[in-house]
Order: C-alpha cells, then sequence, then structure tokens
C-alpha cells in the first residue's frame, strides 16, 4: 500500500503548513514540553507514514468513542483521515460484520508488530469469557491475538486501564483490566470516565514524533496526563488554603466558587490533569461545575472513593491552620445566616454536629 | 436520579429541572446528527460514488434543497478531492472494506457527494454545539452535575463561579447554531435522501406498538401529565387513540435470555420484583451460530401487557402525533406531503428515519424557550438547584421504592429501585435497546428488531446492507448484537451491528 506522510496528506486537504504548526504547537503544550518541541514535532510527522491502527470495544458504554469524536487537537476529522488509518472501529466504521472482521484481522496480519492496538472496554474472564462475544469470539480471544500482535496497546478509559465499573463489587463477570487479561504486552493506561482524549492524541503524537512512548508511573500512565493530583492545580485551591468550603449545594460558598472538600471532593487524591486541560476545549470541568471530583481515573473508585458524597478522612499535609471541622463549623453557620437573610426557600438545615460524625 | 427521587418524595426546584431539560434536548439535536450522518448515513450514502459528481452540479443541487452558505461548486470541489487522495492512499481507514458499489445505493453522485461534505462538517459542528452539557453537565461525555434532588451547577448572576449572563449568552450562541444546522443541512439532507429511497416505507415495520413514557417536564419532574413530549402509547399502529402509560404493566421475560427466575422461566417479572440471576447456556466459544429455540441473548424480553413494544425517536413523535402535539403534527405532516407519502408510511424504516429528523429540529426549537425560561428565574431572583431535605439518609423511611422514567436519545429507559435500611435492595433498568432488541418471551413473539426484518430484500446475502438499514435505524447500543433470521426462522448469519 501507499504510504504517506501526514504534511502531505494535509496539504491535499487544503490544510496550511501554518496551521499545521499551530496544531504541533498544541501538541506540545499537551505533552508539557517546552514550546521548542513543535519544530521536532513537526519534523517528526513529516516523515513519518500514517501508522495503523484499530480501536476493540469490550465491556464498555462506548463513551470513550464518544470523547474521541470531541477531539480537538488534532480534530476527529484529521484523526481518522490524515493521523492514523483507523482499520477497525465497530461504531463508527462504515464495513459491518464478516468484512469488519476481515479489517481487523488485515491489520493483525499485514502489520504485525506495527500497530496501535486501543482498547476501550474491561474484559471479563470468569466461565471462559462467555460474558462478552463479537462475532461469537470472546472478547479475551479478540484481545490476546490484537493485542498480542500490536506495537503497543492504549487502554482507553478507566473499563480497559482497571476493569472500572464492570470489575466493580462484587464482579460478576470477572472483568480484568486488558494489562490483567493479555499479560506481558507493552500498555499504556490512559484512564479516566471517560479518557481525556487530548491526552489520548498526545500520547499517539509522542511516538510518532520521539519514537518512546511519553515517560510511564509504574501503573503505566502517562506522567504528563497523571503526575499530579487534582488537588495541585485546583481552581478552588486557594478557598481550600483559607477554610472556606462549600456546606450545601447552592448555598452562598458555593455560588461564589468555595472548595467542595466537604462535599465530598476526591481532588486530593485524584491524579489528572483535568484542571489544566479541562474538557471540551478548556469550557469546563467537574469542579467548575460546581461538584466534587470522583477520581473517575484512579483505579478501582467505584468501590475505593466512594461515598463520592462523603468527604475524604484525612488529607496529608491537609488546611493551613487549622482542621476542616474547626473551620467547617464557622463558616456553615455563617452561610445558614446568609440563607436565612436572604430568605432563599429550600435549604436544608443540616446540623453541622451530626456531619462530623459521619466523616 | 428520578427512581431515587420518586422514592424519597423529592421535588426538585426549577432551575435543575430546567437545566436538565437543556442538558436532554441538546443531548437529542447532537446525537441524532451524530446518528444521522456518522453511523446510518453510509448505509445510504455512497462514500466512492462521492466520486464520480460534477461539483457544478453538486452546487446546484444544494442550493435547489437548502440556502446552507457552503455549497459553491468550488467548495464540493474541495471535498472531492479530499476523497480522492483517501481513496488514492490506499489507507481507507473506518471506511476499508464496506459495501461501495452495492446495486441498492440509488443515490445520483451529486447526492453522495454532498452527503459527504454534510458528513464532515457534521464532524465538526457536534463537537462545537455539545459545549451546551459542558457547560451545564462540567464535563462531556458523562455530565457530572447531576444529584439526587436537583443539579450542582450554582445559578448566580452575580458571580463569575455560577450560572451568569455570560453562560446564557454562551448557550445561546451555540442553540443558534444547533438549530441553524439542523433546520438547514440535516433536514434537507434527511429529504434529499429519503426521495430516492422510498420504497423503504414499506419495510422494516416491526411490532407496531410502541412506547413512549415522555420527557422535558414543564413544570414538575413529579407530574407526568404535563411533559412537553407526552407520554403515552400506541397499539397496532392506531394513531387515534393513545393509552396511558402504567408502569406496573411492565414485565420481563428470560425464556430465551441467559438468566433464570426463581420461580421458572414461564413467567414474567415487574422490575420492583426483578431479578438477575445470570446463567448462560449457549455455545462455547468460539461459536458461528445461536439456537433461537432455546436461550440466546444478554437481553430479557419486556413486555407491556404482554405485548412487545418499539421505543425510540419515532414512538416518541407517533404518541405526540397522536396525542395532537401541535408543533409535532406541523413537522410531521410537512415531512409526509414533500415525500408525498400518508401516515402509513411512518411505520417503516424509513419512517423511523424521518422520525428522528423531525424531533432533531423541534427538540433543537426548544433549546432558547427552556433558555428563557432559566433566565427568567434568575432575573426574578430563583437561585435554587437543589433540594436538599432527603440529602442525608437519616431522613429516609426504612423502606422506600420507586422508579424514574427518561427518554434517551434511542428510547423510552426507565428505572426501579427499591431502598431498604437505606441501602439499595434491589434496582432493575430496562432500556431502550432491551425493549427494541428484546429476544422472544415466553409466547414465541419476536421483539421489534426481529419483527423489522422479517420481508426485508437482500440483493446479496454476503453483503446484508439492507439489514443495516432497518437495524440501524433503531440506533442500537453498540454493545449489542443482532441474530438475522429468514422467514422460516432459519438463522442466516450473525452479524456485529457496527
Amino acid at each position: 500500500m501507499k504510504e504517506d506522510s501526514l504534511l502531505s496528506s494535509l496539504s491535499k486537504r487544503g490544510v496550511s503548513r501554518r496551521e499545521f504548526m499551530k496544531f504541533c504547537s498544541a501538541m506540545a503544550a499537551t505533552l508539557a514540553l517546552p514550546s521548542g518541541f513543535a519544530t521536532q514535532i513537526a519534523e517528526a510527522l513529516e516523515k513519518k507514514q500514517k501508522p495503523y491502527a484499530v480501536w476493540l470495544e469490550f465491556q464498555d458504554c462506548a463513551g470513550d468513542t464518544e470523547s474521541m469524536l470531541r477531539a480537538t487537537k488534532p480534530t476527529i476529522t484529521e484523526i481518522v483521515l490524515d493521523v492514523i488509518s483507523l482499520e477497525y472501529h465497530e461504531t463508527i466504521m462504515a464495513a459491518a460484520g464478516k468484512q469488519a472482521e476481515k479489517s481487523l484481522m488485515d491489520v493483525v496480519k499485514n502489520h504485525k508488530g506495527k500497530y496501535f492496538a486501543i482498547v476501550e472496554g474491561a474484559i471479563p474472564k470468569k466461565d471462559g469469557g462467555v460474558y462478552c462475544t463479537i462475532g461469537g469470539r470472546t472478547a479475551l480471544d479478540i484481545a490476546t491475538e490484537v493485542c498480542g500482535n500490536a506495537l503497543v496497546t492504549l487502554a482507553v478509559g478507566s473499563c480497559s486501564s482497571w476493569g472500572g465499573i464492570p470489575s466493580a463489587k462484587p464482579n460478576p463477570t470477572g472483568a480484568v483490566s486488558v494489562k490483567e487479561a493479555v499479560p506481558g504486552i507493552t500498555v499504556v493506561n490512559l484512564p479516566g470516565c471517560p479518557m481525556n482524549v487530548e491526552n489520548v492524541t498526545a500520547t499517539i503524537v509522542h511516538y510518532l514524533t520521539f519514537g518512546t512512548l511519553p515517560p510511564l508511573d509504574s501503573r503505566n500512565r502517562p506522567y504528563f496526563a497523571h503526575g499530579k493530583r487534582i488537588h495541585d492545580n485546583c481552581e478552588r485551591r486557594a478557598h481550600y488554603d483559607a477554610g472556606q468550603f462549600v456546606r450545601q449545594w447552592g448555598d452562598d460558598g458555593h455560588r461564589k466558587g468555595w472548595c467542595l472538600y466537604e462535599m465530598g471532593c476526591k481532588g486530593p487524591e485524584a491524579h489528572f490533569n483535568c484542571p489544566t486541560i479541562k474538557w471540551n476545549e478548556g469550557t469546563s470541568w467537574p469542579v467548575q461545575g460546581g461538584h466534587g471530583c470522583i477520581a473517575c481515573a484512579a483505579d478501582n473508585n467505584w468501590d475505593l472513593m466512594s461515598p463520592f458524597y462523603k468527604r475524604l478522612p484525612k488529607v496529608p499535609g491537609f488546611g493551613v491552620e487549622k482542621t476542616a471541622d474547626k473551620i467547617g463549623v464557622g463558616i456553615a453557620a455563617a452561610a445558614a445566616a446568609g440563607v436565612a437573610a436572604h430568605a432563599i426557600a429550600g435549604a436544608s438545615k443540616k446540623k453541622e454536629s451530626k456531619e462530623q460524625e459521619k466523616v | 436520579m428520578r427512581a431515587v427521587e420518586n422514592a424519597l418524595g423529592i421535588t426538585i426546584p426549577d432551575n435543575a429541572r430546567i437545566i436538565r431539560n437543556l442538558i436532554t434536548g441538546i443531548q437529542y439535536v447532537q446525537d441524532h446528527v451524530i446518528h444521522f450522518y456518522h453511523l446510518h448515513a453510509l448505509d445510504w450514502v455512497d462514500i466512492v460514488g462521492a466520486l464520480k459528481a460534477d461539483p457544478a452540479k453538486t452546487s446546484l443541487l444544494a442550493q435547489s434543497i437548502s440556502d446552507w452558505p457552503k455549497s459553491s461548486a468550488s467548495y464540493f470541489k474541495g471535498v472531492q478531492s479530499k476523497v480522492k487522495a483517501l481513496v488514492d492512499s490506499g489507507q481507507l481507514g473506518i471506511f476499508s472494506n464496506a459495501y461501495w458499489g452495492h446495486p441498492a445505493y440509488k443515490l445520483p453522485p451529486e447526492a453522495n457527494l454532498m452527503a459527504v461534505a454534510h458528513y464532515l462538517e457534521a464532524l465538526d459542528w457536534q463537537r462545537d454545539v455539545i459545549k451546551i452539557q459542558t457547560l451545564l453537565g462540567a464535563k462531556n461525555p458523562h455530565a457530572q452535575t447531576y444529584l439526587v434532588g436537583g443539579m450542582s451547577i450554582p445559578v448566580d448572576p452575580n458571580s463569575q463561579n455560577a450560572l451568569n449572563a455570560g453562560s446564557i449568552a454562551f448557550i445561546s450562541g451555540l442553540s443558534k447554531k444547533a438549530h441553524e444546522f439542523v433546520e438547514k443541512v440535516y433536514i434537507p439532507d434527511l429529504l434529499a435522501v429519503a426521495s430516492f429511497y422510498k420504497e423503504w416505507a414499506g419495510y422494516g415495520g416491526g411490532v407496531g406498538n410502541f412506547l413512549a413514557c415522555g420527557e422535558f417536564p414543564n413544570d414538575n419532574e413529579t407530574n407526568t401529565a404535563n411533559l412537553w413530549l407526552p407520554r403515552g402509547i400506541i397499539k397496532n399502529k392506531d394513531l387515534s387513540k393513545v393509552h396511558p402509560v402504567d408502569h406496573t404493566k411492565i414485565m420481563e421475560y428470560v425464556t430465551h435470555s441467559w438468566y433464570e427466575y426463581k420461580e421458572g422461566d414461564g413467567k414474567a417479572k415487574h422490575p420492583w420484583d426483578g431479578e438477575t440471576n445470570y446463567k448462560y447456556s449457549g455455545p462455547k466459544p468460539p461459536y458461528e451460530f445461536l439456537d433461537t429455540n432455546k436461550k440466546y441473548s444478554w437481553l430479557k424480553a419486556p413486555r407491556y401487557e404482554e405485548m412487545p413494544m418499539e421505543v425510540g425517536p419515532l414512538a416518541r413523535m407517533l404518541v405526540a402525533y397522536g396525542s395532537g402535539h401541535k408543533r409535532v403534527k406541523e413537522v410531521v405532516d410537512s415531512v409526509l406531503k414533500k415525500l408525498g407519502v400518508g401516515p402509513e408510511a411512518l411505520f417503516s424504516t424509513l419512517g423511523r428515519v424521518a422520525a428522528r429528523g423531525i424531533e432533531t429540529l423541534v427538540t433543537a426549537e426548544m433549546l432558547p424557550v427552556w433558555l428563557d425560561q432559566l433566565a427568567a428565574g434568575m432575573k426574578k431572583g430563583d437561585l435554587r438547584i437543589h433540594n436538599g431535605s432527603k440529602w442525608e439518609p437519616s431522613t429516609w423511611p426504612k423502606e422506600a421504592k420507586g422508579f424514574g422514567f427518561h427518554e434517551a436519545p434511542r428510547g423510552a429507559l426507565g428505572h426501579w429501585i427499591l431502598i431498604k435500611d437505606k441501602k439499595i435492595a434491589n434496582y432493575q433498568c430496562v432500556v431502550p435497546s432491551t425493549w427494541n432488541g428484546s429476544p422472544r418471551d415466553a409466547k414465541g413473539q419476536k421483539g421489534p428488531y426481529e419483527a423489522a426484518l422479517i420481508g426485508t430484500p437482500v440483493a446479496d446475502i454476503n453483503k446484508p446492507v439492507e439489514i443495516l438499514r432497518t437495524v440501524h435505524s433503531f440506533d442500537p447500543c453498540m454493545a449489542c448484537a443482532v441474530h438475522v433470521v429468514d422467514a422460516a426462522g432459519k438463522e442466516l448469519t450473525k452479524i456485529r451491528i457496527v
């Protein structure tokens, strides 16, 4: 097959050199690289042929697929037409049935060891894997063959990274992550519910640029996306340090953008770059939307980070001067007074002492 | 959310209700457009066929059906060269191995080219307009601002950390953009494509019973009578009578599903009494075929008064039409008139595709209406977003049970919950693809997908694009599979719906 460089492919589609460089700069920024790297990324992309990729869906909700459709740097159109040659993706590919399965097997056969396998969803192992079959084959069987022959496997979303919702207690189908299902393969975990597509495209471009995967932590997650806690970069951090906490949904502090720690925010325990890159071109992210972080990118958050609306018991280095309880009582009393003064109906009359007991 | 609110008797504030309407509304508009262009159009549109089009004639065609500005000959020439570059590269990616050139493709090359151009435009458009949901739901996909009792997104015209005048302006701009594309691109394309496939008004009818639980409450979440899209049931294609929905009449069979009920598989169970005891008894993988005389699906078989029901945009539009919904009736009648067919054409594959488009248009028209309601409430000083009276489990009764309905883009969704000692004692969901993709029940009655495929002509059994047309018209959940059966009940081939 004739291979094409990214830039020539882009120029055929009427993308200018200037726009291309803009994209490379954006990539460098997502990867937390100095701006000079944009040129290096551009040079690498110009030379590289479009790599082959296949996308597998197992125990999933297609949330990561939907997330992929929201890609901006590059856009989904650029991804599927220019950056990678995505030969198989159940949801968006035109082919179906036997023809679709042929596309998948063609890549495994003809590009062995050279393609990206992108996996969405957990893989059930119990009872021989009967709980997820596609065309009569188990997810375990397909993943073993497709991921086992790939250059690298990208586990997108928390289900393929850790097992996610399907593996939450009591894990009826024996759902596991790709790494557990197919031991020994090279996996990059890109968790999140769903994954943030900008981290996925940045990982691919990093590989195309430098010929290596971005630095990974002990859980196979890229440092650039999971190296810092939500709490470290949170826009509400100043309110945390100042002891200004939301106590009820819609209270004065909530409307002023105070810290959501008391409402159960798991930001201090969650490692993700949400506060930096946000969602949908920087439009918002959960804390900005007034809701605490549920640590959706953390391993087994459904069991280990719940209840989602109870505050974390102990946060290392918590508080600048006082404990949350002491600060909280004062603030809540002030907030309650504020509520009464403005005669806003419907506010509940939570007892602070009760709240403290339940932590 | 609604199931728990129903169980605990919680009424949510107006702001929360309106924000939920807006989130669901933009979800319909964006999701339906993605479905039409990216998940369904290629069953009708031959991408490779677009290479033969004359860009000048394509421009004339586009301008004859819409005043959408991107319609010049040079624009379509540019799109065509993109397609050519892709085909020439030999790396077709997501377009590999499809049924291009199949005799069932009937569009002239110019219509193919126009549709491909809009396929690409819609990809960019959807990413932008869904930001309405990001602003109100904090992220997309998977909005995170829903709370039992309301929403977590604060409302305050005097704060930079809450929905304010700037947010209203942001949403207003995007909702205009959403409506414009639907009115000037999606609907004209739908009518143009449909006019070449009118025979599909005669295929894919299905079970003929339709259930809509209704959506978009006009005043109070607990008041089911006042929904913008009404709740109701159409039986046996009779549009003259809309029956009320009684949730206690919904029962699920597992006769042909890989589950077992303690008291045997012959009887159906209401979701409050529902059981999920899975027991696989199918062939050992890898396998080629499933035996429909035995158990053959992970889906249960929901029935209403023992009848299979179709859910989705067609069900919602038919129930609205039958209930005399003014705007829905206007748009349905105008579409039928333009295509030169009567209401009976709605009970078909083509009807399902058309109903989705009609719903998208009328929903896009409502976005500014709901937005105005939100702004009006803010103006009056109503800043409530949450009813916290039952937030603490200590306020709950020892036992409670409830149910909640929601119309997801692909159809009616019901959740049933049983709460005991502040914990979930039972939770059952009956989801749209369970209704539509349901296997047979104890009486052997087929579900909507299976019934709709009967009588579908297939030109080439190895390339059954005709089957895809009908199954895709339901907008099946991608986690599901179907089993193709001929009129004699013999299974021919199993297709993964992609």
